[in-house]
């Protein structure tokens, strides 16, 4: 009998969402109209790209910390590229090979020499920010240039009507879902997450596909991060040393991903931005403080952690210190 | 022309020219005395530099300049990163205060944190010159821009473009733990006790971070598409803002006020894209050689560090589409750095 009024929690945001939204709708003006909803979708377009990575990392029973690096560095460096003069097509594949090597690096760490994803990452991060830092880029900001031109539709303006950046994230969404549903590969990583150690046995290629999601994963991140400079013309790179990750993280929690890896999809990235996305739109609209609006993050973040952490029991079988 | 008609300054003026003339012609050297001192007191001396972070226009183009005017002058100039670490930067003033370079120069991160520490450098006999962000220690010496009067001054334009408008204004903050983002916000806030016409529909923090400020914005520009005005209280974060603007269709509408250090990509190209309609510079080469100019006198002085003190605020250089074309009006860090 129990078992039938209990909700996962991805019926439970779900349904905030929906509460949220019904009381938004009826007592703030000006919030239920098809342009506020677009806008809405635009502001956390960007961070439903970088969900998206993490959520097949995270099912992947694994953490992405430096995520936030690849969103900054490698189209910091195109950006730069094309400043100091390269053509466009070549500082983008720069970027792109520099991605690769990133999380190839990143995979090679977790699955290879077994660090666990937490801290392999966080240095990582730090290694590639530090380099953007230190190598490639002059400033901090770097700044669009004449280059650049035309680029800037992958952020700026519509297509039929909606803006350009919903329809990359719905893009990234339709590509991602794939991948996890419908191809070997994805099968792998849920059997991987679900329990390392079980999908080894099977014969499944753990390892080569631990790098393959770290590869992804920075890609992704790569991608949002074109996406965003396009959409603010310039690359403010020292976005790293914000609190990005960790509204990234929020996103794919409260989505229903548990921490715990095997579990969700690219439907719990969806729910996960449009709440954060209502949320922000929401706050915004009443002019409500900074610190109350981080306020009500947190807790946010914090019943969403409390209760993945009731309906997603750990693993005792499989689960060891280190994990996340 | 009136004074040339003054006999008595006119013959003073002659007298002036054959004094001047005289040494010239004379068949030995003469030594201008006072010159030495003036080396002596500069070679080999330490002036160390406590940036909040390296790698944006303002301190780099700090980094530049006074590199160019005091090294020549066998200076040595180190530097100390903070990189946006509060921590890291007391941690930095700590060690210098062992250290004793002759000179400190520091960019506080906020109000308190270094004020201690720098009253102890000057008991310690360093000179401390602080630079943008004021410290609640008075040093000997703080060169920067009046945060206040930028406040005020975009708000006057932004209201100023709102006659016969709406008069709805936004106001788009950068990160509330900065002093300079506080005192901005109160010369917004004295400009528009003046005028209680104008209505503020949102006031905000954007975090200096480009993203969240065009994100507020858009959100902002939905709800009122007749805004007529939008203080920004720094380029390198308004760029979002005005990205915002312009997707909205309301680039000339919205009247966009900001201030920044004037760098030529981040000001001048973007008043003249029609990005911004009026950019506050603090021209940092400028204040750059002002601090250079206050290291020289205050080490050929001699005075004891602490015991005189004083201030150079920025004269501003607002920055509107019919000066942005002119070679002055911003700066090339390149350039800067050869």
């Amino acid at each position: 009998m129990m078992k039938r009024f209990r909700l996962n929690q991805q019926e439970i945001v779900f349904a905030v969402f929906a509460l949220l939204f019904l009381v938004f709708s009826i007592f703030l003006n000006g919030f239920l109209t098809a342009e506020n909803m677009l806008t809405l979708l635009q502001n956390v377009a960007v961070l439903g790209i970088l969900g998206l990575a993490m959520a097949i990392v995270v099912i992947g029973r694994g953490i992405d910390i430096s995520l936030i690096a690849a969103l900054a560095v490698p189209p910091g460096l195109v950006l730069q590229m094309v400043q100091n003069g390269h053509s466009l097509p070549f500082s983008l594949l720069t970027a792109v090979l520099l991605t690769i090597a990133f999380g190839l690096v990143n995979g090679w760490l977790i699955a290879y020499a077994e660090v666990p994803s937490l801290f392999a990452t966080l240095a990582t991060g730090l290694l590639l920010a530090g380099l953007g830092q230190a190598a490639l880029f002059q400033l901090d900001v770097v700044q669009w240039s004449a280059g650049m031109n035309g680029f800037e539709r992958l952020g700026q303006g519509t297509i039929l009507g909606i803006p350009t950046s919903i329809v990359m994230f719905a893009i990234a969404c339709i590509v991602v879902a794939i991948l996890l549903r419908q191809t070997r590969w994805g099968a792998y990583i849920y059997a991987i997450g679900d329990n390392p150690y079980a999908a080894r046995v099977t014969g499944i290629p753990s390892r080569p596909i631990i790098v393959l999601q770290y590869v992804i994963a920075a890609l992704i991140g790569c991608f949002a991060g074109l996406v965003m400079a396009a959409s603010v013309n310039s690359m403010p790179t020292r976005v790293f040393n914000s609190t990005l990750i960790y509204d990234v993280i929020l996103v794919v929690v409260l989505g229903g991903i548990g921490l715990s890896g095997g579990r969700g999809g690219v439907l719990n990235v969806i729910i996960g931005t449009l709440l954060i996305g209502t949320m922000l739109n929401g706050m915004t609209i009443m002019d409500m403080s900074y610190a109350g609006q981080n306020l009500i993050k947190g807790v946010v973040l914090l019943l969403a952690v409390i209760t993945d952490s009731f309906l997603n029991p750990r693993n005792e079988e499989t689960a060891q210190q280190g994990d996340i | 022309m009136k004074n040339f008609a003054n006999p008595t300054r006119t013959a003073l003026a002659v007298l002036a020219f054959t004094a001047l003339a005289g040494p010239a012609l004379a068949q030995q050297g003469l030594d201008e005395p006072f010159q030495k001192p003036f080396k002596e007191a500069l070679t080999g001396k330490t002036v160390a530099y406590v940036p909040v972070a390296m790698n944006f226009d303002l301190t780099e183009g700090w980094y530049a300049g006074l590199k160019k005017e005091l090294e020549p002058f066998g200076v040595k100039f180190v530097i100390r990163d903070a990189n946006w670490n509060t921590n890291a930067g007391a941690q930095a003033v700590t060690s210098l205060i062992s250290e004793k370079p002759a000179v400190m120069v520091v960019h506080n991160p906020d109000v308190q944190t270094y004020a201690k520490l720098l009253q102890r450098a000057e008991n310690e006999g360093i000179y401390v010159i602080q630079i943008n962000m004021g410290s609640a220690y008075r040093s000997s010496a703080f060169v920067g821009a009046n945060w206040i009067e930028i406040g005020e001054r975009d708000t006057e334009a932004v209201v100023k473009a709102c006659e016969g408008k709406s008069n709805k204004i936004a106001i788009v903050q950068g990160a509330l733990s900065a002093a300079a983002s506080a005192y901005t916000l109160k010369g917004v806030e004295n400009v528009l006790a003046k005028h209680p016409e104008i209505k503020v529909v949102s006031s905000q923090a954007a975090d200096w971070d480009a993203a969240k400020a065009k994100a507020i914005t858009q959100t902002v520009l939905k709800q009122n598409p007749d805004l007529c005005g939008i203080v920004g209280f720094w380029d390198g974060m308004d760029i979002g803002t005005a990205a915002a603007v312009k997707e909205a269709g309301l680039t000339g509408k919205v009247f966009l006020a900001t201030s920044g250090g004037g760098e030529r990509k981040g000001a001048c190209e973007l008043v003249k894209s029609g990005a911004f309609d009026l950019n506050l510079s603090y021209d940092v080469p400028t204040q750059a050689a002002q601090m250079a100019g206050t290291i020289k006198w205050l080490l050929s002085s001699g005075a004891k560090p602490g015991s005189i003190k004083g201030s150079e605020y920025t004269t501003l250089i607002p920055i509107t589409k019919e000066n942005a074309d002119s070679q002055t009006s911003c700066w090339n860090l390149s350039d800067l750095k050869k």
